[in-house]
């Protein structure tokens, strides 16, 4: 990354002048093993040298289609899974250097939804133990604490308490995604990852849980990682986003200037890839050719080139840098849009 | 007016359990004309998938029973058909395609003799004429190296490149009817915008109808002529495209198309919602089946079920106050503000 990226986005942190959480050069490799012996032949670059920044209170959207390691990022961050490579700050502190104490310590302070509602909550627990487990493996609560903080936070999101006994097939997909949240939040955490926490929903259900996230932002003072394929859903509920394509990231930028105005072709292909509830909108997109290459054995010099209707021969060699354009945006492309 | 290819007239169907009959369909009435792309849009559970189950008689073997009503296909009612001459109708007349394009292909075979076989079996090709036959087929739906390819076993491909399979053996002996089951619902926003592309290319080449089944809006919007929007059994609103878009008339559709979050306007504001969830068909509310879920609701519309009633010339809408609704929402920038809540 140049100095000058290094710079806005050091100005892009804001008036705290610090981020909560960032990754400076984050590497996940998976490797890939043949044969006998297991010997690893190669490896799966998911995530390759991405570096951003959350601000606190701020929504950070993710987009990027799949496979593109928006999930293995955030995970990442999470420590979910150990970075080959680079340095994840949550409040100034590498978590990838924290004995295991220190990292349990942490995990009260990030949660996670996930996208399942169906696979997401243990089926042989009732709503009351799902919730009640991070208090019970975090705080010292009796039972009779746990429950009422379960019943508060059922409350809290939108549930009847009175059906916290039950188990989690009694309810919807929306209602379990609820169950999720209501699980996230019970440690009162700063940072919470939300991995596709509305894809799975059905529009009418997605736009309740969606006002129920942004709710909960306000009154709780949660800072988010909202990764999304549904790009309107992203721009209606983040700050800035992030593109990422075959594990890198290709642009960060506010949220109404990205979508105004997408300076990565691969950000304005896939905004106009997404068909929209619209008359009148039929044959003006981008269609890209081609599917995303494997990240086992991604193309040289930038990795979009391939399907890049724009790329020269400059792009076939060398790869871009996520760096700082004119009006201090940050996009990793040899010949940004106009 | 066009020659209809199907009509599904006032179609009630339902599945054989062990605690009875569960209703399905209640009373679905749909025409497709002759190069027509309609589409079925609606949430999970509204009936959209197994109204497509029910035309091509794939429900059968289900334990699925039409109770009452009829599907006419060029007048002939496939309700009365035998699975036999079903058979010969499926893949050569109305063919189908799947949301996932994986599990539509059998692994064991390449695909060029999964789309060989449907032209031998319809129209009696011979091995090596019927394998050129997938070879052109396959380079029509834009497989590079189609020679290449058609010896290829389905997991040696990208879902992107499945589907094009898939849509290469629905359209290879082509069929008057396509029914299209979220075809790119498994896809990534980028192959989806190929798929579609590629669909509506081949469409008005072989002047093919299509009946597109989609939860998406946004796909509804590109791809059809008309559309049905379907809720818990049956279609309340059903017009053409601009109809459905520019002025809705029911509720349902008024309130599906406000919660979605828009490329434009104001961010991160309360999204409409429409309060509740969709019932279980076994246990339907009384009188209009959305009315729990309706602002506008009331106790007409608690007592009695309103019937999918024409209004203006041609468009449809099961409700009893669809005139006043329309106004309403029109008058209020097609978002109800009344309704709120989670």
């Amino acid at each position: 990354m140049s100095q000058r990226a290094q710079e806005v986005l050091t100005k892009q942190r804001g008036d705290s002048g610090e981020y909560l959480i960032e990754a400076k050069h984050v590497k996940k490799y998976f490797p890939i093993k043949k044969g006998l012996l297991s010997r690893t032949v190669g490896n799966v670059h998911a995530v390759d040298d991405v570096s951003f920044g959350i601000r606190p209170g701020e929504c950070f959207g993710l987009v990027g289609e799949s496979g593109c390691g928006k999930s293995t990022l955030a995970r990442v961050m999470l420590q979910l899974q150990s970075a080959t490579a680079g340095q994840i700050l949550f409040e100034g502190q590498d978590i990838l250097k924290m004995s295991g104490g220190q990292l349990r310590n942490l995990r009260k302070k990030m949660q996670i939804v996930f996208q399942d509602p169906y696979g997401s909550l243990n089926p042989r627990f009732t709503v009351r133990d799902i919730i009640g487990e991070p208090l019970k493996v975090h705080t010292q609560m009796n039972n009779k604490q746990i429950d009422e903080r379960v019943v508060e936070l059922l409350r809290t999101v939108g549930l009847d308490p009175s059906r916290r006994g039950r188990y989690p097939h009694e309810f919807s997909g929306g209602q379990r995604q609820r169950i999720g949240i209501a699980r996230a939040i019970a440690l009162n955490p700063k940072f919470v990852v939300l991995d596709e926490a509305v894809s799975a929903l059905d529009v009418s259900v997605q736009s309740q849980v969606l006002n129920l996230l942004m709710r909960l932002q306000r009154e709780l003072g949660l800072t988010y990682l909202f990764i999304a394929h549904g790009l309107n859903v992203v721009r209606h509920i983040s700050d800035r986003v992030g593109v990422m394509y075959l594990g890198k990231m290709v642009e960060v930028a506010e949220t109404d200037e990205l979508f105004r105005h997408p300076l990565h072709p691969y950000t304005a292909a896939l905004m106009s890839a997404i068909p929209r509830p619209e008359l009148g909108r039929k044959r003006e997109r981008i269609v890209l050719q081609g599917d995303v290459p494997s990240p086992a054995n991604p193309p040289s010099g930038c990795r979009f080139h391939t399907r890049c209707p724009f790329a020269q021969e400059r792009c076939r060699l060398e790869q871009p840098e996520l760096r700082a354009v004119d009006d201090g945006r940050l996009v990793a492309c040899h010949f940004p849009l106009e | 007016m066009a020659e209809p290819i199907l009509e599904i007239r006032n179609l009630k169907t339902g599945f054989v359990t062990e605690s009875g009959i569960v209703k399905a369909l209640d009373g679905v009435s749909i025409t497709i004309e002759k190069g027509q792309v309609v589409c079925l849009v609606g949430e999970s559970g509204s009936g959209k998938s197994v109204t497509s189950l029910n035309v091509m008689r794939l429900s059968d073997y289900d334990g699925g029973i039409v109770l009452e009503g009829e599907i006419l296909f060029h007048g002939e009612d496939l309700v009365k058909k035998s699975q036999e001459d079903m058979r010969k109708i499926r893949g050569s007349k109305i063919a189908m395609i799947f949301q996932e394009p994986m599990n539509a292909l059998n692994p064991v075979f390449t695909v060029g003799d999964q789309i060989a076989e449907t032209l031998r079996l319809h129209k009696g090709m011979s091995k090596e004429e019927a394998q050129r036959k997938a070879v052109e087929m396959l380079r029509k739906v834009g497989i590079p190296e189609p020679e290449i390819r058609a010896k290829q076993y389905p997991h040696e491909m990208s879902g992107g490149m499945c589907q094009r399979v898939v849509i290469a053996m629905a359209l290879v002996c082509r069929p008057e009817l396509v029914i299209a089951d979220e075809p790119t619902t498994a896809l990534d926003v980028t192959v989806q915008a190929q798929i579609l592309d590629l669909l509506r290319e081949l469409q008005s080449e072989l002047h093919t109808s299509i009946l597109l089944i989609t939860h998406d809006m946004g796909v509804a919007a590109e791809m059809a002529d008309r559309i049905a929007v379907m809720y818990a059994g049956t279609i309340v609103e059903e017009g053409t495209v601009e109809e459905i878009f520019s002025q809705p008339h029911h509720p349902y559709t008024i309130g599906l198309l406000n919660s979605i979050p828009g490329f434009e306007g104001q961010r991160g504001t309360e999204l409409y919602t429409i309060k509740g969830s969709i019932p279980s068909l076994a246990n339907l509310p009384t009188g209009c089946r959305f009315h729990p879920r309706c602002p506008f609701a009331t106790d007409k519309c608690r007592a009695e079920e309103p019937s999918l009633l024409e209004i203006g010339s041609g468009r449809r809408a099961a409700c009893w106050y669809a005139e006043e609704v329309a106004l309403k929402a029109k008058e209020q920038g097609a978002v109800i503000v009344s309704g709120k809540g989670e």
